[in-house]
């Protein structure tokens, strides 16, 4: 009997014991499964793609002999392709001489010379490159000697961006790998491992400030610092194997790629022919290139910031223009402004703020729409947006007054159920006043 | 005739007849200190409100990162008296905690809590510390920014309890961080295991406290013109009568003084300025400001933390250590002990809300 009970005591301990192991593992939260998978991965995994006999790969490791900046993610490794692809050789030999004698095609390190056409052997053989991507582009070499960088490599000058300078050598991962150079957010510092060297760009007479620049812009915060890959780095305005400064009639194209509506409006005006006739840079003259702020509704009218400022005078078309849409811009502004306000006060103290919403939501696109019709400069047309933004805005006002009408309406509500409420403790006090009175009595 | 026949019927099954005489003859002392006999009833009166409040937002509230604050808009915007109901629920929330107080240092300043009371005064004790705890994890529900950063801020206090610190906050985060998990966990104590728990708890104390009856000061039962006034129907229908000024007061309380829903929380956004936890904490949290980074080789988180662990403690086990009055001292020493407990909490609490 005792044995009985000293076992079921046993098993009431075990069934505790795992309960409680089960309970904390579920409850603890995210494990470290990840990790411990990632570890347990073996290492000869990482050059799976690799021929099991690859002496290039084992005899470097073992020598401890890889190149700087040697990554086993290179995309190349990974699809498989050997050292001896790039250096040739014959990776299959074991010996060293043997393996990386001149006679049978090792090259050892490419001259900078011969990167292009080292790297197109393959890059621009649609056929080859099918087979790993299919859509892939082959035309790289091409664009690369139309660019700045390859035009003066074909002037024989070795100090200008190859493949290796932006793909790195031995370590070139696709552009949409984030720890690829060419990878959006990493593109900028690429570029300006070069851009940004002065004694690099000394013979070239080239400022070295633009990505100083680049990361005040506008486009820089929203890249570097907000980590918007859709926002324009280096390449989105220079191209990229292609790259070259875009001249005087190409920037508005540049531009309006993305900002498809300004460019539309501006290209319609007269100002732009003008400027076109005077080669003026369209955008940049007023927003600047690199070092593009956020615009602000100060850089059009008749005050200090006034950019219209810099070339019309007072009593002129473009002046007066300038001030009246400056005008309906802040009027609408101030309008939209005190809506979301008023939105906001609708949602802290928790009424219906849905519709109000909506209708904020139409005003704010009409607003925007206001502001990109500046670049028509005809103040009728920014009339017409920025009406329909006021009417918008102030429907929403009104709609937040109602709710927070409709907040204090409820205070009237209560007046009836406290009254209820007061009624009946009178009722029940005078109630209770009788029963003690007659208990009272009886005593 | 029907309705003798239908107590019959019943009488016959289940023999409810000692406890009508139970009730019959129970009686309700009658002296200056009365007053404090409502506050317990008052504090149930409360938890039932919250039960049925609690119950109503159920039926639209939804926990999850995407659809908690949405389904409060919800609740306050487009259900009919959904405002109302959440109102009601957030005031009683803190009208309760208030009445558990109040009940508490009544019972502890009339020394209610003496044999043969001693395991009623426990489970009130333990009632108050899991109505703080419903408290907490009730606020995080609307999932607001207010909301979001005091539960980091309550639960990293939790992190400094000694040995065990870490594994709580895990524990109650779900992971390291206040996220989703930590709402889904807040969310199931909330609405099952403490309502469980204290409805478990309120039996038990008044079970306690009607098998031993109202407790009796010393003055009142050597008083020879002593007075009592019957339970039923006169101590209950005066209990009814506060129940009625209290749903008053919280109603009025709702309508003119609403919580209000906030932001929605953003866990990438810097914490905002102010964030308070409730009143409740209050004092506990502003000690643990006043407190050095080191005090010693102790950090002062951790002395704090231990600290207020060790004053509860000893504070539930009140009826054993009980220091009595000497004969011919002046003062009581467990009134003291009291009255710098009450202002001690309440000049830290205005402290708090001053900054």
């Amino acid at each position: 009997m005792k044995i009985t009970y000293l076992s079921k005591f046993k098993n009431a301990i075990v069934t505790l014991v795992i309960l409680i192991f089960s309970c904390s593992l579920s409850l603890a939260g995210e494990n470290e499964v990840t990790k411990i998978v990632q570890d347990s991965l073996d290492v000869s995994a990482r050059y799976a793609k690799l021929p099991a006999d690859d002496t290039c790969i084992s005899c470097h490791i073992e020598e401890e002999a890889l190149p700087e900046g040697f990554s086993e993610n290179d995309i190349h490794m990974q699809a498989g392709l050997s050292c001896a692809g790039c250096h040739g050789g014959d990776n299959t030999i074991d010996d060293e001489d043997e393996s990386m004698n001149e006679d049978i095609g090792f090259t050892g390190a490419p001259e900078i010379e011969d990167i292009p056409s080292l790297c197109a052997k393959c890059h621009s053989d649609i056929g080859f490159m099918r087979e790993y991507q299919p859509r892939i582009a082959t035309d790289q070499l091409e664009q690369y000697y139309t660019s700045t960088h390859g035009k003066k490599f074909k002037q024989g000058d070795e100090n200008v961006a190859t493949c290796i300078s932006c793909h790195t050598a031995h370590s070139i991962m696709s552009a949409k790998d984030p720890r690829s150079s060419v990878y959006a957010l990493n593109v900028p510092k690429t570029c300006n491992s070069c851009h940004g060297n002065s004694e690099h760009m000394a013979d070239y007479n080239i400022k070295t400030d633009q990505f100083e620049k680049y990361a005040e812009s506008v486009h820089g915060k929203a890249l570097l610092d907000r980590e918007d890959t859709g926002a324009p780095a280096c390449n989105d305005c220079h191209g990229n194997h292609g790259a070259a400064p875009p001249g005087v009639a190409s920037v508005s194209h540049v531009c309006g790629s993305c900002h498809v509506q300004n460019e539309e409006y501006f290209s319609k005006t007269k100002m732009a022919k003008e400027f076109a006739v005077d080669d003026m840079h369209a955008c940049q003259e007023c927003h600047g290139n690199h070092e593009i702020a956020k615009p602000t509704d100060e850089m059009v009218g008749i005050g200090e910031k006034s950019i219209c400022m810099e070339c019309h005078d007072e009593g002129e078309k473009g002046y007066l223009a300038a001030d009246s849409i400056h005008i309906m811009l802040t009027r609408v502004t101030a309008s939209y402004d005190s809506a979301e306000a008023k939105l906001k006060e609708v949602q802290i103290i928790g009424m219906d703020d849905v519709e109000m919403g909506f209708m904020l939501q139409d005003a704010r696109q009409d607003l925007i729409h206001s502001r990109t019709l500046v670049h028509s400069f005809d103040p009728q047309q920014v009339k017409e947006k920025t009406d329909v933004a006021l009417k918008n805005s102030q429907a929403a006002i009104q709609l937040g007054i109602k709710e927070l009408e409709d907040y204090d309406s409820r205070r009237m509500g209560l007046g009836v159920a406290t009254l209820f409420i007061t009624i009946l403790s009178i009722a029940l006090f005078f109630k209770i006043r009788d029963i003690d009175k007659e208990e009272n009595k009886s005593n | 005739m029907m309705k003798s026949k239908i107590f019959n019927w019943v009488d016959e099954r289940f023999n409810i007849s000692p406890l009508i005489d139970f009730m019959k003859h129970k009686e309700v002392p009658v002296h200056k200190h009365s007053i404090w006999y409502y506050m317990g009833g008052v504090t149930l009166f409360l938890f039932i409100v919250q039960v049925f409040t609690g119950i109503l937002l159920l039926l639209y509230y939804q926990p999850g990162v995407d659809s908690a604050y949405e389904s409060v808009r919800f609740i306050m915007t487009k259900v009919n008296f959904g405002w109302l109901i959440r109102q009601v629920h957030g005031w009683a929330a803190n009208l309760m905690v208030f009445f558990i107080f109040l009940h508490m240092f009544s019972v502890f300043f009339t020394k209610a809590f003496r044999k043969p009371r001693e395991l009623t005064w426990i489970t009130g004790m333990l009632l108050m510390f899991v109505a703080m705890g419903a408290g907490f994890s009730g606020y995080l529900l609307p999932w607001n920014e207010l909301a979001f950063f005091a539960t980091k801020v309550g639960t990293d206090i939790t992190g400094a309890v000694p040995v065990i610190g870490d594994m709580m906050k895990v524990l109650l985060r779900g992971g390291d961080d206040v996220t989703g998990a930590t709402l889904s966990r807040f969310y199931a104590f909330h609405v099952a295991l403490i309502p469980a728990i204290m409805t478990l708890l309120i039996g038990l104390h008044l079970m306690f406290v009607q098998r031993q009856g109202m407790h009796e000061p010393d003055h009142f039962k050597n008083d020879p013109k002593r007075k009592v006034i019957s339970f039923f129907p006169n101590f209950v229908l005066r209990d009814a009568l506060l129940w009625l000024i209290v749903l008053n007061i919280l109603l009025y309380l709702a309508v003119f003084f609403p919580w209000e829903l906030g932001l929605k929380a953003d866990p990438f956004l810097p914490a905002p300025e102010g964030i308070k936890p409730e009143w409740y904490f209050m004092f506990m949290f502003q000690t643990l400001k006043y407190i050095p980074a080191h005090v010693w080789f102790i950090e002062g988180e951790v002395l704090g933390v231990l600290g207020f662990g060790l004053i509860a403690l000893l504070w539930v086990l009140v009826p054993f250590w009980e220091i009595r009055k000497k004969p011919g001292a002046r003062f009581r020493p467990m009134n003291i002990i009291g009255t710098i407990g009450v202002i001690y909490i309440v000049v830290l609490t205005i402290l708090g809300y001053m900054e």
